[in-house]
This record gives structure tokens, sequence and C-alpha cells, in this order.
């Protein structure tokens, strides 16, 4: 079980726990603002972008390639930005802060 | 080769020139055709912009046959954002549990009917019927409206061997006039009159914006969800082994509607007008002001670079970042509509379907001048087999 913290951009906190999938699923299930998940996971629409807290960084690594030639375009990415449909809900991820980019 | 089989015609030139060269009514377009190109040139509406004379994006070229500006389609940014945020909250709809119920009704009484069917012609019984009928959900329309609309044809904007048929293409508009008069004098819960009584920058939507916005849902919608659905019917018929584990694992079945999605493409490419001379393309291919490129989006779809087996369709692939249905800020606002009949076509198809045989085809070949494209079907007669 691994609990994750989601702030969206209106300071909105939502603690969530979960044991599987990923944590798009996780957001989405739970409408989460600001995560849509249009393409189901599969890394094609980049509408579930967040910003990871740096000091929590290290719990969900950085983004795969594929996922920063898709963020490297997008107006509001940093060195922090996630795809969050590619980051698997595991132990490793308890107490991440996750900052809702939309 | 099998009839499912959609071959990539973009490889040499994507990997050799990384742009092809097509000639459409004196008006050249460069196609860019590797997929990082096609996004940051999406990405770049300043210098790549939609809001042209209207037509002008569209290849071949609609500037003879039309005056009225498609919104949001072709206006740019910041414009483009404030007709989006009228939009938007409709086209998310098909998320609704009652939307999805509708549309699941739909569906399943559609496959219920061919399957007592020796012999049907999956464009025109059964694509063209499915689109039309889920397009009145979308429109929040009366069902029977789909029959005026199925009984356009497959193609309301061409004749018989013609490519573009201004004639044709007023049937449509004449249908949207009088449709926009109608809601103007008696408004229901329809797109229409909710377009009619929304607000831009203070003041209401004129007739003529609420026209071009539901003249891109009709021409948006239509062709691209008939290939889509034609082309994934005639899949199946040949892996009639993916609808059993489609059965077997229903939780691929998103990634399976994003497959199919990405390896039929069924929107080619769209054009854009340049801004200023510039280059596209790492190789640097100069491109003039006023001139035109297109982002094939087919072409990118198959990028070796990014997509391990570009050309098999691998019903779960898992990472799929595909730009079937565009990329930045004209992305398909029909996408949540169009995956959600995706994805109830699939879970109905495998629920009641065995097999598929396929009777006869002609395909569809998209001329682009130095490529040729299969599309889609012109027709394809085909038997359903239940389980
Ligand atoms: C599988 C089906 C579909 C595919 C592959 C598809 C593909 C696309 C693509 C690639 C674009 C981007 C065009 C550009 O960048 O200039 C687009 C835009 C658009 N599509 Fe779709 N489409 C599909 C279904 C639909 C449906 C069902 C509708 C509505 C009924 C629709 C309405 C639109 C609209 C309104 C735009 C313009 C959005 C804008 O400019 O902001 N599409 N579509
Ligand atoms: C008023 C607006 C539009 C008009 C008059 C129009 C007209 C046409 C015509 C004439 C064709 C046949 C082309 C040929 O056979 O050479 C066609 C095909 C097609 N159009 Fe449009 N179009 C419009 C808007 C759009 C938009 C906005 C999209 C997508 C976002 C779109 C997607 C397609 C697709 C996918 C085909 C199918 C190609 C094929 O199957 O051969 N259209 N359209
Ligand atoms: S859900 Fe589409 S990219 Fe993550």
């Amino acid at each position: 079980m691994a609990k994750i913290i989601f702030i969206t951009s209106d300071s909105e906190k939502i603690e969530l726990e979960a044991t599987s999938g990923s944590v798009m699923e996780l957001a989405v299930q739970n409408g989460v603002q600001g995560i849509d998940g249009d393409c189901g996971g599969v890394c094609s629409c980049a509408t579930c972008h967040v910003h990871v807290a740096p000091e929590h960084f290290a719990k969900t690594g950085p983004a795969s390639e594929i996922e920063q030639d898709m963020l490297e375009l997008d107006d509001d990415a940093n060195e922090y930005s996630r795809l969050c449909c590619q980051i698997e809900v595991s132990e490793q991820l308890d107490g991440v802060v996750l900052h809702v980019a939309k | 080769m099998k009839r499912s089989e959609f071959a990539d015609p973009f490889e040499q030139a994507r990997n050799e020139q990384g742009i092809g060269k097509m000639q459409d009514q004196d008006d050249p377009v460069t196609m860019v055709l590797g997929l990082k190109d096609v996004r940051k040139c999406a990405h770049n509406w300043k210098t790549f912009q939609s809001g042209a004379k209207p037509g002008r994006i569209v290849v071949p070229s609609e500037v003879k046959i039309r005056d009225t500006r498609q919104i949001p389609f072709e206006v740019d940014p910041p414009e483009h954002g404030d007709y989006r945020a009228i939009v938007e909250p409709w086209f998310k709809r098909p998320l609704e549990d009652e939307y999805r119920t509708k549309l699941r009704a739909q569906i399943e009484s559609l496959v219920d009917q061919v399957l007592t069917q020796e012999d049907v012609e999956v464009v025109s019984e059964f694509s063209l019927k499915l689109q039309s009928r889920a397009l009145t959900l979308l429109l929040n329309t009366p069902y029977q409206e789909s029959d005026v609309w199925i009984g356009w044809g497959t193609h309301v904007f061409r004749s018989e061997g013609e490519a573009l048929d201004g004639d044709k293409a007023s049937i449509l508009y004449d249908y949207i006039d009088a449709q926009i008069e109608r809601a103007a004098e008696n408004p229901t819960d329809d797109l229409y009159s909710v377009l009619l009584n929304s607000e831009i920058n203070g003041r209401k939507l004129s007739k003529e914006e609420v026209k071009g916005v539901m003249i891109l849902t009709f021409a948006g919608g239509r062709d691209t969800v008939i290939n889509a659905v034609t082309n994934s019917i005639a899949y199946f018929a040949d892996h009639p082994q993916s609808l059993a584990r489609l059965r077997d694992q229903p939780e691929i079945t998103n990634r399976a509607v994003e497959e199919l999605i990405r390896y039929f493409s069924p929107l080619t490419h769209m054009g854009r007008v340049v801004t200023e001379d510039t280059k596209v393309c790492p190789h640097g291919h100069d491109v003039k002001a006023d001139s035109r490129i297109s982002l094939c989006w087919a072409s990118a779809n198959r990028d070796a670079k990014t997509f391990e087996n570009p050309n098999e369709v691998v019903l779960d692939r898992k990472v799929n970042p595909h730009v079937a249905f565009g990329f930045s800020h004209h992305n398909c606002l029909g996408a949540t509509h169009a995956r959600q009949i995706m994805h109830i076509l699939l879970e109905t198809l495998a629920a009641k379907v065995g097999s598929i045989d396929i009777l006869n085809a002609k395909e569809n070949i998209e001329d682009l001048d130095q490529f040729k494209r299969k599309v889609g079907f012109d027709s394809i007669n085909v038997k359903f087999n239940p389980r």
C-alpha cells in the first residue's frame, strides 16, 4: 500500500492510497482535477502531467525518453515533470507529493 | 498481402529526406514525415498557422468550394483557446454513463442485425450507420435525424470519381443552415441551441460561427470514424484470435483501441500555412513564407525511431505515443467520442462475434502524388459469424 498526495492547481490537497495500477488511473478514478487521462495511459495525450515535488523525485525517477519527447513541447514542463500514466504504483512511491500541472 | 494490412508508403522518404512533396491545385505542400518533426511543427502555431484563408490548410485545398471558417480548426491561439473553452465540456459528454449506455445499445443492436445477414457491405451498412447514429448522441439530437445523414451516403462532399464537389457540399451546408434557424426559433438542449446561446468575450456566438463549428463536427467526424470502424472489422476478419484475446483479457481493450487507431491513422495529414521563411526537419529543408506544409500523422505513427515493429498491430502495445488524433493546440476535439465508439465496438464484437469472413473488398487508395496510401475501403463485403 502506497500513499500518494496530489496537489491540484487550485491548491487542493488529495491523499489517496493504492497497491497497483498507474498513478494516472488512481487520479482519474478519484476525480483529481487536471488529470484527464484521455488516452487511457499509453503516453499519447499528455493530459496526465504532474510535477514531482523535488525532494520526492527519487521515488518516481525521471521521465523516460518517450515521455521527455512529449514533455519537451509542453510549456509548463520542468525537470521534475512526469506523465503519471507512466508511473506504476508501488511501495517505493509511498508518501510522494505530485503537483498537478494543469 | 492480407486485406487488413496497411503498408507504410512513407518509410523511405521519412528516413532519407524527412519530407515529401505534393502538388495540389497550384498550391504545393511539403509533407513533414517524422514523429518528432510533426510534433514540433504542430506545436509551433506562430510559424505554421491554421488561421489562414478558410479551406487552405485542408489537403486537397477547399479554398474554391467554401468561405465559412471552421471553428476551432481554422483559428490560431489565443482566440483558438476561447473557442475550445466553449466546446470542450460538451465534447467530454461521451464519458458520462448515460451516454455510454445509449451508445452501447446502438452498437449492440447494429451488431445483432448484421449477424443475421449473409452479406454485409461494411462501409455503407455498418460503419456509416454506426457513425451517424452515434453522432445523434454527440449533438443531442433525435435519433431519427441519423436517417437523413445515412441517406447522404458515405460521400457528402464528393461525387463518383471527383475529389471535391461544391454542389454536394451544399447539401450539408443547407441542412446546417436550416437546423440553426430551427434552433434559433425553438431552442432545445441540442448542440446547435447550446452554441447559439454561448458567449465568447462577452458577446453571443454568431450564426456564422455556429455554422463553422457544426460543419466541422460533421466533416471531421465522418470519414475518420467510418475508416476506423471499417478497417478494424477487416483486421478482426484476418485475426479472429484477437477477438478471442479481447474476450479473455478485456483489460487490454483500451490499448487495442489506441493501437488500431495508430495503425490505421484515419486522418493521413493536415496542412498549415507557413508565416515566415524557415526550415522543417533536422535535415533543414527550406520552406517559404505563404507556402504550405502538412503534418503527416500517418507517417509519424510508423516512425521506427519511436515505435518498435511499427508496421505490426501489437494489440497490447503499452507505450504508444501516437499522433493519430493530432498533437498540441488542435488535437482532436472528437477524440473522446471516437474512443468510446471504438471501445464499445471492440467489447461488443468480442462478446458476440466468433469470426468474420471477407467476401469481397475494394481498397480506397489516397493519391498523395509522391505517395499512394491505403486509408480504408471503398467497399468491403463480409459475413459476420456468431460465437
Ligand atoms: C478516429 C477518428 C478521428 C481521428 C483519427 C481524428 C483525427 C483528428 C486530427 C489528426 C486532428 C488534428 C487536426 C489538426 O491538427 O489540424 C483532428 C481535429 C479535430 N477533430 Fe478529429 N478525428 C477523429 C474523429 C473526430 C470526431 C468524431 C469529431 C467530431 C464529431 C472530430 C472533430 C474534430 C475537430 C472539431 C477538430 C479540430 C480541433 C481544433 O482545431 O481545435 N474528430 N482530428
Ligand atoms: C467543410 C469541411 C470539409 C470538407 C468540405 C471536406 C471534404 C472532403 C472531401 C472532398 C473528401 C474526399 C477527398 C478525396 O476523395 O480526395 C474528404 C475526405 C476526408 N476528410 Fe474531409 N472535409 C472537411 C473537413 C474535414 C476535417 C476537419 C477532417 C478531420 C479533422 C476531415 C477528414 C477527412 C478524412 C479522414 C477523409 C477521408 C479520406 C478518404 O477516405 O479518402 N475532413 N473530405
Ligand atoms: S494518460 Fe495519456 S499520456 Fe498519460
